[in-house]
């Protein structure tokens, strides 16, 4: 009887045992495929952004034997920075180019002519010239940029194939670039405009360093107040407040907080900071304080987690000893506790980085080519200075606009790999 | 200790901004998205040869350049506003009412709106009739002699006009927040819902009922609203090529491989036809300018001799370069003269 039952239930056992393999099997298969599904989007979202903005980190730049002439340059010839810096450099260069192709004669066909070359490149002979005034009088082969159409026929963007109504640049034009081709007069080159420049509204002066300053103002703004703020309140709702209504109504807030969409918060700052303070305006200051609001409570509840996680005996360790309350916080509680802290800092910061809505109600999505010297002065962040150029017509801004999603994927990347060493290597498990 | 730094510097950060607010020294300008891209590249161009700061320049929208630019006198408001329309007299009150007397306004050129689809397909040829039918809301019924609206029926561009091709209608455009969609319903809307003669009367008789017939786009997904991004349309142009898209000519020009524009009432979308008024969905581009904060902010008439200086906004000036269409030598004086002088605008 009993050996029977006992069969009985290895058979039912051994009949669904196949069945409980195939469910096993199946569910890792649906974790492989939700990863596969992940790690395809992934890919698909660096590949397209790579292969679109790696060509902004190059650009091209034409040879031009420019001579500095006194006359065009300084004709009191007092070599007096003012008078210097105003002198006729536009006209260097156009002279310069029509060196370059004295077949060159009408006036449209000049006019095609120098808008091979970038308006840059007046600025760059100026710079020249106040650096070294001892330039003037000779002449120099000196690499300006072109233009950003070249750029783009250089980079392969336009198609030279097509009738030479669809395309941007003339047959006349192209036979032009062929020619400076030809006689090694064209290189693509490293793109450093790109990194140390500020906003432009010609593609190949535009640069990403401007925004860059701007996020690291905005966000030093940021951590300065909401980590303090943020790390003492997580430790009086955790260590020292009572449990009673009022903290149950402040933490059910704060967790509400965090749930907010981020506009609200640019609202709020416009209304509080913008028109009742009277701050100034597409300043990193007022962009700080909004981001503030919004890191807060991130900060706050990673905070309290990292503190319920340190476990009670070292708190009655510490007690034990005779260290009073605040003695057993700072020396031992928050020392403990500081990694998870800092990881929830540092997330909320990214997130912080990575945040346009909030700004535009406070006047930082705007153009602003002067790169910031402080938190006070005109500003924009690097997720703005993406969506603008998104937005800007001129075919070239297309590549700018991935090249700038990778840096800024790459400051991402970065603040959360600190995430991940700083848990790795300071988290104790208990 | 360490902390107590931190603490230290954001306190003397916060306290060091309530003297802050006194003094600007870079001109600030707000307003419309169709005019910032010209106006960035006049200040670009002035921060790189004068010896002022490069003006600061927000893309807020016309009406919201207006709200902003009116709020009154003072370094905390803009200094200049874009718009893609006249300022109204409603705006106008609005800025006398916060102290903002004299307003110069500077026509700095015209833009156009282009109708294009992708160079896949074939180019279309429309009049601003056959443009009202085939976006407007509610249309006089074809079936009945009588004149009667009904909701709009037409699902096929050949439906509208048998010369046209039986595609569905399908265009992309500009959502209700755009100065290009304000235009265009002005313009390209109400331009065709006139030609219809019974709709016509109705302006006379119950102005409130014309206005909404003409200026209601239809809402059952023909017409699909494609963000303020003119960038964006023309992508989704290139890889549908039953679709027609409305968006600035800048971006038409700068992308004549991808999208071609159609003809309307006969006239190709192109540099010269706008400049001479003959292509009929073109505005005028407007500057207005708070005479009060000259002297104060430095640098505000140079800056106006700059856009308004033949360089710029000339026949070959740079702003040609970047689309925006010039306006005829006698015009262009006239406007040049008006900043020179800081002649205040009357309403």
């Amino acid at each position: 009887m009993n050996e029977t039952t006992k069969k009985n239930t290895m058979d039912i056992v051994k009949a669904k045992l196949a069945k409980r393999y195939a469910r096993e099997q199946r569910f890792r298969a649906y974790g492989i495929v939700a990863i596969s599904l992940g790690m395809l989007f992934l890919v698909m979202l660096f590949v397209s952004i790579i292969s679109q903005g790696y060509g902004a980190f190059f650009q091209t730049y034409v040879k031009l034997d420019v001579e500095f002439s006194a006359e065009k340059i300084d004709p009191q010839g007092k070599r007096d920075p003012e008078a210097l810096s105003s002198g006729d450099y536009g006209n260097l260069v156009k002279e310069s180019v029509r060196q370059a192709f004295p077949e060159v004669t009408g006036r449209t066909e000049k006019i095609q002519l120098y808008k091979l070359v970038s308006s840059g490149a007046t600025y760059e002979l100026r710079n020249r010239v106040m650096a070294n005034p001892e330039l003037i009088g000779t002449t120099q082969s000196v690499w300006v940029p072109a233009d950003d159409d070249v750029d783009m026929l250089v980079k392969g963007h336009i198609d030279r194939n097509l009738p030479e109504s669809e395309r941007r640049m003339n047959n006349q034009q192209i036979g032009w670039v062929e020619k400076l081709e030809n006689a090694g007069r064209i290189e693509k080159r490293f793109n450093l405009v790109f990194f140390t420049g500020g906003d432009s509204r010609e593609p190949e002066l535009a640069g990403i360093w401007g925004a860059a300053v701007g996020s690291f103002y905005t966000l030093l703004v940021t951590l300065a107040l909401s980590f303090p703020i943020g790390v003492a309140t997580a430790v009086y709702l955790e260590e020292f407040a009572p449990r009673n209504k009022w903290t149950d109504i402040i933490e059910v807030n704060i967790n509400n907080l965090a749930a907010v969409p981020s506009i609200v918060f640019g609202l709020l700052g416009l209304a509080v900071f913008i028109n009742l303070f009277g701050l100034p305006r597409s300043a990193p200051l007022v962009g700080g304080l909004v981001l503030t609001l919004m890191t807060l409570p991130t900060i706050i509840i990673a905070g309290r987690a990292a503190l319920k996680s340190v476990p009670p005996s070292i708190r009655e360790a510490a007690l034990g000893v005779g260290a009073s309350k605040m003695q057993t916080i700072t020396h031992h509680v928050l020392p403990l506790a500081m990694p998870g802290m800092l990881t929830g800092t540092i997330i909320g910061m990214a997130q912080a980085l990575g945040e346009t809505a909030p700004l535009l109600m406070i006047g930082m999505v705007a153009f602003i080519v002067d790169i910031p010297g402080s938190a006070f002065d005109p500003a924009t962040v690097l997720p703005v200075q993406i969506y603008l150029w998104a937005d800007s017509p001129e075919r070239a801004f297309v590549e700018k606009t991935s090249a700038a999603i990778m840096v800024l994927l790459g400051f991402l990347i970065a603040m959360n790999a600190i995430a991940v060493i700083l848990r790795k290597r300071f988290e104790r498990r208990w | 200790m360490k902390k107590s730094v931190i603490l230290a510097a954001a306190l003397s950060t916060i306290l060091s901004t309530s003297a802050f607010a006194a003094s600007r020294d870079a001109i600030n300008i707000v307003g419309s998205s169709t005019v910032y891209p010209f106006t960035t590249v006049v200040a670009e161009q002035f921060g790189k040869t004068s010896k002022f700061k490069t003006p600061k320049i927000e893309s807020t929208g016309t009406g919201g350049g207006m709200k902003l630019f009116c709020a009154g006198v003072g370094v905390e408001h803009p200094d200049m506003t874009g718009a893609s329309r006249r300022i109204k007299k409603s705006e106008f009150d609005q800025c006398q009412a916060n102290g903002v007397k004299d307003v110069i306004e500077v026509k700095v050129g015209y833009d156009g709106i282009a109708i294009a689809n992708s160079k896949k397909a074939a180019p279309f040829a429309l009049s601003l009739k056959e443009v009202f039918l085939a976006l407007a809301k509610e249309v006089p019924d074809p079936s009945s002699e009588a004149f009667k609206l009904i909701e709009n029926p037409y699902k096929m561009w050949n439906e509208i006009n048998p010369a046209l091709p039986a595609s569905k209608i399908e265009v992309l455009g500009p959502p209700p927040t755009s100065g290009t969609r304000d235009a265009f319903v002005e313009l390209a809307m109400e331009g065709g819902c006139d030609k219809i003669d019974a709709i016509k009367a109705e302006k006379k008789t119950n102005e409130k009922n014309h206005k909404r017939i003409c200026h209601s786009i239809r809402e059952d997904g023909v017409y699909i609203e494609a963000g303020e991004n003119d960038n964006l349309i023309v992508q989704k142009l290139d890889a549908n090529p039953n679709a027609l898209g409305i968006f600035g000519f800048s971006f038409l020009d700068q992308n004549s491989d991808k999208v071609q524009g159609s003809t309307i009432d006969g006239v190709l979308v192109n540099f010269d036809a706008i400049a001479d008024g003959s292509y009929p969905v073109s505005r005028p581009l407007f500057m207005y300018v708070k005479k009060a904060h000259i002297g104060t902010i430095p640098g505000i008439e140079e800056f106006l001799a700059e856009y308004t200086s033949e360089k710029a906004w000339g026949d070959e000036g740079y702003l040609a370069d970047k689309g925006l269409i010039p306006m005829p030598t006698e015009e262009r004086k006239k406007f040049a003269d008006d900043a020179k002088n800081l002649t205040p605008l009357s309403m």
